[in-house]
C-alpha cells in the first residue's frame, strides 16, 4: 500500500539547473469529440451506464469488422496541419498487442511506423522568450475501457482482488501527439511543458475537434524527462510519468522528477528507465512498471482496415479551412493593440477575454478601454456570478457603446461601471438604464460651478493650500464636489473649475 | 532459418501461452517449416511489387460520424465469465508478489 508522502531524495531545483541540462519528451493523447467511436457507430457520450455503448466491434468479438470514422481522420489531418506537420499521402493502422483487460481485443489499433502526420514544430512564447517544441508525429488510435479495482482498501490496482471493466470508452477516437526530444528549455522545462499543453488544449478547442476537458481525461500527458550533466551531449536515462491530467500537474510532476533524478545522479546512482505514476494529492511520483526490457508489442499492419490515403485536394481543403490558432491570434492582436506582455497575461488569465476584447474593438472601442472593462469590472462580475466571461450578460457591442459615452464625456468611469453592472443584472440596454436612473454626467456648467464654490467655502483650509500652490490638495475638493453631484460629474472638468476659482 | 526453443519460449510468453520444455522442442522445428513455406513468397516478390496488408486493394473506406444503436448490455455481457454491476469482472490484474 502506498502512502501519501514521498520517500525520494530530492535535489534543490536550482542546484539541478546549475549541474544538468533537462531534456523533455511529451506524449499527449487527445480524445476527439466525434459523436461515434473510431471503428463503430457506438456513442462516445461521457458518463453513460456501464457497457451500454458497446457492440461486437468495440468488444473485439470474432467476425466483427471495424470501419474508420471519417470525421476522426479529418480531425487527425487538421491537428497535424496545425502542428506544422507533413501529412502522409498513404498510411496504415497497426495492431499494438498487449494483454491488459482495459482493451478487450488484446490489441489496440494504433499507427506504428506510418503515422498520418509527422515532422512538425510548435513555437511557444513565455514572457517574451521563444521555445521551439519539435513534433515527431501525430497518429490515430483508440481509447481503452475504464476499470474499477475491487477488494483492496485503497481502490488502487495494487492489493485489489479483482477488477470490473466498463468498455463504453473502448474505441473512442484518440490522436496521440509525440514530440521529439525537447532541448534548450534552460531552467524553464516544466513551464515550457505546461505552456505546450495549454497550447494543445487551445488549439484542439479552436479546431473544434475535442472538448479538451482535462478533468474528464480528454487531454492526457505522459511526460518524459532525463538529465544530462552540463557540457555532455550524451542523453541520460529517462523516466516516463504517466497520465498527468492537469496543466499544473504537468509542471509539478516534471519538476519533481527533475529534482528526484538530480539527487539520484548526484549520489552517483543510475536513473532507472521506468514508468512513474503521479500522485495528485501528495504531489510526488512513485515507481510503476520497470521498462528495463523494451516492450515487445508485436506491431503488425491491421488486416481488417484498408490504408488511409488522403488526397492532396482533401488535405488542401482542410488546410484552407483551418481557423487562426489562438497563439497566433494573440500574437497578432498584441501587436495591433500595442499591449505589453503583462497586459496580455491578464487577458490570457481570463478565459474568453481575448475574443470579447477583439469584438469590442471591432465594435468601435479603443483596445485599452475594451481590455479595461473586460478584465476588471466584467471579469469581477463573471467571477461573482460563477459564469464564464462570455456569459456575464453584457455583449461586446454594449461595452463599446458605453465606452463611446465615456469618450463623449456623458459618462465617467464610475458611472460606466454602474451602467455595465446594471446591464449584467439584466436591467436592459445601457442607454435605457442611464435614462431611467439618471446616470449621465451633469454637464450644466452653472450647477457644477455652484457645487465647486460650495466645496471651497466648506473647506477653507484646503482652499488656502491650493492657493498657496499645493495643487495636489485639489483632490479633496474634487471629492467633495463629486459627492455633492452624486458622482455624476466629469472629474477632470471639476478639477479645472476648482483651479480656476482658486487662481 | 532455424527457430530455437528459446525463440518459441519468448513468443509463448508474449502470447501468454504456457508451454513445457518438451512442447517448445517439438514446436520449434514445426514453426521452422511454416516460416520456410511463407518464405517462398520471396521467390516471386520483388521491389516492384508493393507489399500488401489487406486482401482488397482499396483505400479510404470510411464511415460518416453517425451513431447507430449499441447492443443491449445484457447481450454484450452474456459471454463474460463473470459479471458484476453490469461490468465484466476480471481476475486480479497485478500479481502482488511483483508489487513493490
Amino acid at each position: 500500500m502506498s502512502s501519501e508522502y514521498s520517500t525520494d531524495e530530492l535535489m534543490d531545483y536550482d542546484e539541478v539547473m546549475r549541474r544538468f541540462d533537462v531534456v523533455l519528451g511529451l506524449e499527449v493523447h487527445v480524445e476527439l469529440n466525434t459523436r461515434s467511436k473510431m471503428w463503430c457507430g457506438c456513442s462516445t457520450e461521457f458518463g453513460a451506464e456501464p457497457n451500454t455503448h458497446t457492440c461486437p466491434v468495440c468488444l473485439g468479438l470474432p467476425g466483427s469488422l471495424p470501419v474508420v470514422n471519417k470525421k476522426a481522420v479529418e480531425a487527425a489531418i487538421r491537428i497535424g496541419l496545425s502542428l506544422g506537420c507533413s501529412i502522409a499521402p498513404w498510411c496504415r493502422f497497426a495492431r499494438k498487442q498487449y494483454f491488459y483487460p482495459d482493451m478487450p481485443k488484446n490489441y489496440q489499433v494504433s499507427q506504428y511506423d506510418e503515422p498520418i502526420a509527422f515532422d512538425g514544430e510548435v513555437t511557444l512564447e513565455l514572457d517574451g522568450e521563444r521555445y521551439v517544441v519539435p513534433i515527431e508525429r501525430a497518429h490515430m488510435e483508440e481509447d481503452a475501457g475504464k476499470s474499477v479495482h475491487m477488494g483492496g482498501s485503497t481502490g488502487r490496482i495494487q492489493g485489489s482482488d479483482y477488477s470490473l471493466m466498463d468498455y463504453n470508452r473502448a474505441g473512442v477516437p484518440l490522436i496521440e501527439i509525440v514530440t521529439k526530444p525537447i532541448f534548450g528549455t534552460g531552467t524553464r522545462g516544466p513551464e515550457v511543458a505546461r505552456a505546450y499543453m495549454a497550447f494543445l488544449r487551445d488549439m484542439v478547442r479552436a479546431l473544434g475537434v475535442s472538448e479538451a476537458r482535462m478533468e474528464q481525461g480528454n487531454l492526457r500527458c505522459d511526460a518524459n524527462v532525463s538529465l544530462m550533466p552540463k557540457g555532455s551531449t550524451q542523453l541520460g536515462t529517462r523516466s516516463e510519468t504517466k497520465n498527468v491530467n492537469s496543466l499544473r500537474s504537468v509542471e509539478a510532476a516534471l519538476r519533481y522528477e527533475i529534482c528526484r533524478q538530480g539527487a539520484v545522479l548526484a549520489a552517483g546512482g543510475r536513473v532507472k528507465q521506468e514508468t512513474r505514476m503521479w500522485n495528485e494529492t501528495g504531489e510526488f511520483t512513485t515507481s510503476g512498471r520497470s521498462k528495463e526490457q523494451a516492450e515487445d508489442y508485436r506491431y503488425l499492419p491491421e488486416p481488417d482496415l484498408v490504408p488511409v490515403a488522403p488526397s492532396r485536394e482533401w488535405v488542401e481543403e482542410l488546410r484552407a479551412s483551418l481557423p487562426e490558432l489562438p497563439a497566433a491570434k494573440a500574437a497578432r492582436l498584441r501587436k495591433e493593440w500595442g499591449f505589453s506582455e503583462l497586459e496580455m497575461r491578464d487577458i490570457h488569465g481570463s478565459e474568453g477575454a481575448l475574443d470579447l476584447i477583439e469584438a469590442t474593438v471591432a465594435a468601435g472601442a479603443d483596445p485599452a478601454s475594451a481590455r479595461k472593462w473586460w478584465i476588471t469590472e466584467l471579469a469581477r462580475q463573471a467571477n461573482e456570478a460563477g459564469v464564464p466571461l462570455a456569459e456575464v450578460g453584457v455583449s461586446a457591442e454594449q461595452v463599446a457603446r458605453v465606452q463611446r459615452l465615456v469618450d463623449a464625456g456623458s459618462l465617467n468611469d464610475r458611472l460606466a461601471r454602474t451602467v455595465l453592472a446594471a446591464v449584467a443584472a439584466g436591467q436592459g440596454e445601457p442607454e435605457v438604464i442611464i435614462e431611467r436612473r439618471g446616470l449621465a454626467i451633469v454637464s450644466d456648467e452653472g450647477a457644477l460651478a455652484a457645487a465647486v464654490a460650495a466645496a471651497i467655502e466648506a473647506n477653507p483650509g484646503v482652499a488656502e493650500k491650493i492657493r498657496g500652490g499645493k495643487v495636489q490638495a485639489a483632490g479633496a475638493l474634487i471629492g467633495a464636489v463629486m459627492k455633492q453631484m452624486h458622482g455624476k460629474a466629469d472629474a477632470a472638468r471639476v478639477r479645472e473649475l476648482v483651479l480656476e476659482q482658486l487662481s | 532459418m532455424a527457430v530455437s526453443p528459446q525463440d518459441v519460449s519468448r513468443l509463448a510468453d508474449l502470447a501468454r501461452i504456457e508451454l513445457t520444455d518438451q512442447e517448445l522442442a517439438e514446436l520449434a522445428p514445426q514453426i521452422d517449416v511454416i516460416l520456410d513455406a511463407v518464405a517462398s513468397v520471396s521467390e516471386v516478390a520483388d521491389l516492384d511489387i508493393a507489399p500488401i496488408s489487406h486482401a482488397v486493394q482499396q483505400t479510404n473506406v470510411m464511415r460518416e460520424d453517425i451513431c447507430t444503436p449499441s447492443f443491449a448490455p445484457e447481450a454484450m455481457l452474456a459471454g463474460a465469465p463473470a459479471v458484476v454491476e453490469q461490468r465484466f469482472r476480471v481476475p486480479r490484474i497485478i500479481d502482488d508478489s511483483n508489487a513493490q
